[in-house]
Formats: C-alpha cells, structure tokens, sequence
C-alpha cells in the first residue's frame, strides 16, 4: 500500500485512499496517518467482509467519476477484480507496471519478462497494478487524511462467498521477506525438500520457495512457487538450491538485490543471474552452511 | 412414478460451455524484440495454445465426461494461423471449433467485446478461460467479459464442482484460497493447478484435420475493438550480471559478509 501511494505520487494531484470491508473505521483512522494521502474513502457492508469481485467492481465504477488515475498493487485481489472495472469503465487497465514516466506512459515486462514494453496510455482514467518491489514506500506517518464513510452500493448477490483457507506459517510471508530459500527439483523428494532446507530457513529466518518443477514434482506446495505462475519476489538475499535456472522462475526472482545459486552442475543457467554461485553436491553444501552459521 | 424420473433428469441440466484458446509462443521459447525495437520477433518460434487455456478445455472435457456438459466449442481470434490450436482443441476431444477472423492483435479489451458478441449469439452456460496468456501476461480477458456480460466471475480456479447447478470453485486468493458459489452462466479462468491436460493421440490429430473450423468477423460481433494504447518501443530488460563462483561454503558466508554486509 505505502508502495502503491508512493507510485501515485508519480502525478500531480491530491490521493485518495479507498477502504472496502466490514468496521473499517479503525484501519481508516489509522490510514489517515499515512503521509500524502488527502481523504480516505471508507465503505462498511456486511457484504464487504469477505470482498466478491463483483460488489468491489461495482464501488470503484461508482466512485471513478472523480478520478484520473486508479492504482493498487499487483497482487491476486487487484488483479481479480480491477479488470473487470476496465471493461466496466471501457478503458484498458495496465498491469504489473515496472517504471511510471510522464504524460502516462508505462513500462511493463511481456513474454516471462524476456522483453519490455514501453507504453502510452490515452485512456481518460489510468487504470493501473504496480510491480511494488520497484517502488520506494512513502512514509507511514505524519499525515492527516480526513476520513469520508460512504454509503456502499446494494449486492450484486452474483456469487458467494463461502469459506477461505489462508496458509499459516510461522515463518514470514514470501513476498516480505528478507531473505528467500528455494529449492528445485535436485532436492529429489518432499521429504528431502523439508528435511534438507527447512532448518537453514528456519535458523536464517528466512521465507521458503520452491521452482515451478519441484511443485509440479509434488515437493512443495504450490503457494510457495517462485515464478511467473507463482510469486514475484525481490530480497535482500535470494538462495536458489538445486535450482535450474528456467525462464518462468528466473522473472519471479530477478530483482532481488544478492542471487546465490548452489547447484551441483556447473553449467546450470542459474549461475548467469547469481552473484555469488557455489558448485556443491547440495546434500553436503546445506548443511555444512548451516553448521558454519550456527558456530 | 414416470413424473419422479423425468424430474431427476430434469434437476441436472447439462452444460453447453465455450473455451476460449489463445495460440503464443512455446514456453521454453525466449522471445526477443525486433532489431528496430518497434514489436516483438516471433517469426519462426515454436507456438501452440496457451498452457492455461489448455486447462480450461481440459477441465471442460473433463465435465462433459461426468455428463454435466453436453458441447464444448473452442473459439481463437486472429488469422488462419490460429487454426492449428484450433485443430488441437478438437483433437482433445471439444466438439466445435470457430475460428474469429481478425488482420489486428487485439488487446485483452478488444477481446472482451468479441468474445462478448459471441457468447450473445451461442449463449453458452460456462464459459472457460486460461487465467492468463503468457505473451502478454496480463491476465485479464474472463474478468472483462464477466464485466460486460454483468455474469459473475471465478479466477485462478484450481477445483470446479457442481451441486445443484450452482458451480462451487476454489480459487487463488494472497496467502491461500477460497471458495465461492455461483450460478450460470458465469465466467472461469483456469489456475495450471485445475487439472493435467490429456495428451493428444495421433490419430484424434488426423481426424480433427477434416473437421470443419467455423469462421465469423471480429466485426461482426463487435464494432469497435479498439483501445487507446499505443506500443512505443520493446527492450531487453536489463539482465542480472553472472557474478563469481566461490569454490566452499565457507568462501560464500565470507563474501556475503564482506562485498554484501549480509551476515547469516
């Protein structure tokens, strides 16, 4: 969000906040805090609490006519409904935006992010998901947001919603975290995958991830794939173990700041995008790391 | 007794469902952009249908197998190239293929609208869609025809069931999934995770060339498929440096120390 903010801030003009849920007066006071924000436009429902495509399209519509430019971060909720809104609005919405440069006109990678597309919008309304690891966060206090509750419009009552399932792991979430350990498919074996990584992941604090082949192998579950069929991230320091090196994984993991690559072939591709490439047996090379950090 | 067995059939209606199927490039295939940077290069590069929407059709097979569906049609947009994936979708086992006819690459918005016009003419009651195309990877097409259509929408579907004509999907939401119920007609986009689509047999490749590939104007079904944005220019992005390779794991935590001020 403070990612997304600082994307807005990419044109003149005052920034709204828009909150959508169930008792969203407490996350809206905090809101308000957020340095830059002119209001923050809250909607309370009971249909909101678990927000359906639907009744989410269907706000913003009744809310566009007041705005140029409509941004959210890239993420499985945006991407759900926000192009819905665009066909709604009749104008195309641009997704996953890298670099944002005057009068509208958008970077953004096509084909497994092996090209850039350089873009101009003349749409009336910029309709827009941002690639938030390529964006600095505005800062989170010294703000004064004034609060605007508005009424939500009825339910669309076209789907509904009946239960959810959110992963729970004690350790931090993929797309936040520091440090990011995947494994492929060398580790050879579910069993292998969480016996060999998971203690250097834990020791390290680190978030687990895995190649599209090694989910695909049945070796971890695919909420932790790294790639364009999964999740993008960007480290501090990224590790990819018994990694290949396959286009698709490359585009999830390229903008992280420091690659190690640890694989036994010495003519993996992934060794072309790691800083740092150790040709290991990765049975032996795991654990000897994590023995050496905990002396 | 003769009125109970016609209410039973009658409580299971059977669904005509349309896939929409996009040819792109192979996924192994790494694209690069045209010398003068104005588009992509794809002349000569493997193609085929788009992984996703080859789950969608699979999935839909898969409903017609437990006869919850009765036809399933394929449509692709785009010139006669196009009829190869085409000609795949029916060798898979779908019992219609047309064929929209358009000179442009349209946008997903552009699709949307098409598609929109033939679903008015077909009225299909499902209709399937690859949750993204890996050329553009936008990912976008279902949620704008759901739009158009005011039909509700499923994305990133990875499990579709049917109890009582309503669909039950599960999906991908951040940080896990969710369920949701809906009836039709209604739009889904399929997660590579719905299914693993069957392989296709020689002899279903050579029947399916015979069979007849319907064909309709993009016009016709929308006057204006248009959008305003512009492409101004395509580039290799800027690619990772190949780095050092450190020869122990020792040398390794020293140098994420030293060159990074990474200490594990």
């Amino acid at each position: 969000m403070f990612k997304v903010i600082s994307a807005a801030k990419s044109w003149d003009g005052e920034i709204d906040l828009l909150i959508m849920g169930k008792n969203t007066a407490d996350v809206a006071q905090n809101a308000a805090k957020i340095k830059d924000l002119s209001s923050i436009i809250r909607l309370d429902g009971n249909h909101l609490e678990h927000l359906l495509a639907e009744d989410a399209a269907k706000i913003v519509e009744m809310l566009s006519d007041s705005y140029q430019v409509i941004l959210a971060a890239h993420s499985w909720f945006s991407r759900n409904f926000l192009p819905r809104v665009a066909a709604i609005l009749n104008v195309s919405l641009i997704t996953d935006v890298l670099k944002i440069e005057n009068n509208n006109v958008y970077t953004r990678s096509i084909y497994a992010g092996n090209v850039h597309a350089k873009i101009h919008s003349k749409d009336p309304i910029q309709l827009l998901t941002i690639h938030t690891s390529l964006f600095d966060a505005c800062a989170k206090d010294g703000g004064g947001a004034k609060v605007i509750k508005k009424d939500s419009p009825a339910p669309m009552n076209l789907t509904s919603w009946k239960s959810e399932k959110i992963n729970k792991s004690d350790r931090p979430a993929l797309i936040d975290a520091k440090i990011v350990i995947s494994g492929g498919r060398s580790l050879g074996s579910e069993e292998n995958f969480d016996k060999v990584l998971s203690p250097l992941v834990d020791e390290v604090g680190a978030a687990l991830g895995a190649t599209r082949a090694a989910v695909d192998a049945g070796y971890a579950p695919n909420e932790i794939q790294v790639g364009q069929t999964g999740v993008v991230v960007a480290p501090e320091l990224y590790m990819a173990v018994g990694v290949s090196g396959a286009n698709q994984h490359v585009y999830g993991m390229k903008d992280s700041r420091v690659v190690v690559a640890i694989n036994n072939d010495p003519d993996a591709t992934i060794f072309q995008f790691a800083d740092y490439g150790l040709v290991a047996d990765l049975f032996d090379a795991i654990p000897e790391i994590n023995k050496l950090i905990k002396e | 007794m003769y009125n109970l067995v016609l209410k039973k059939f009658e409580s299971h209606k059977k669904m005509r469902i349309l896939v929409a199927i996009k040819r792109v490039q192979d996924y192994n295939v790494k694209v690069r952009p045209k010398s003068d940077g104005s588009d992509v290069d794809i002349d000569g590069i493997k193609m085929g249908i788009n992984p996703f929407d080859e789950n969608a059709l699979e999935e839909a097979l898969r409903l017609r197998e437990k006869e919850l569906a009765t036809e399933i049609t394929v449509v692709s947009i785009g010139d006669s190239k196009n009829e190869d994936v085409l000609r795949h979708g029916l060798a898979m086992g779908a019992n219609r293929a047309i064929l929209i006819e358009s000179e442009e690459y349209l946008q997903p918005l552009g699709v949307a609208k098409v598609l929109k016009g033939l679903v008015e003419k077909e009225k299909p009651d499902l209709i399937l869609l690859g949750k993204l195309a890996l050329d553009s990877d936008a990912g976008q097409t279902g949620q704008m025809l759901a739009g158009l259509l005011n039909y509700p929408q499923g994305t990133f579907v990875s499990k579709i069931e049917i109890n009582n004509n309503k669909l039950i999907v599960t999906r991908e939401i951040d940080g896990g999934t969710n369920i949701l119920e809906m009836n039709v007609p209604a739009v889904l986009t399929a997660d590579l995770r719905l299914n693993e689509p069957r392989f296709v047999k020689l002899p279903n490749l050579m029947m399916a060339r015979k069979k007849t590939i319907e064909k309709v104007k993009a016009s016709e079904l929308a006057s204006d498929t248009s959008t305003n944005i512009e492409l101004l220019e395509v580039s290799v992005p800027p690619s990772r440096k190949a780095g050092i390779k450190v020869s122990s794991a020792k040398e390794l935590l020293q140098k994420l120390k030293d060159n990074e001020g990474i200490k594990l």
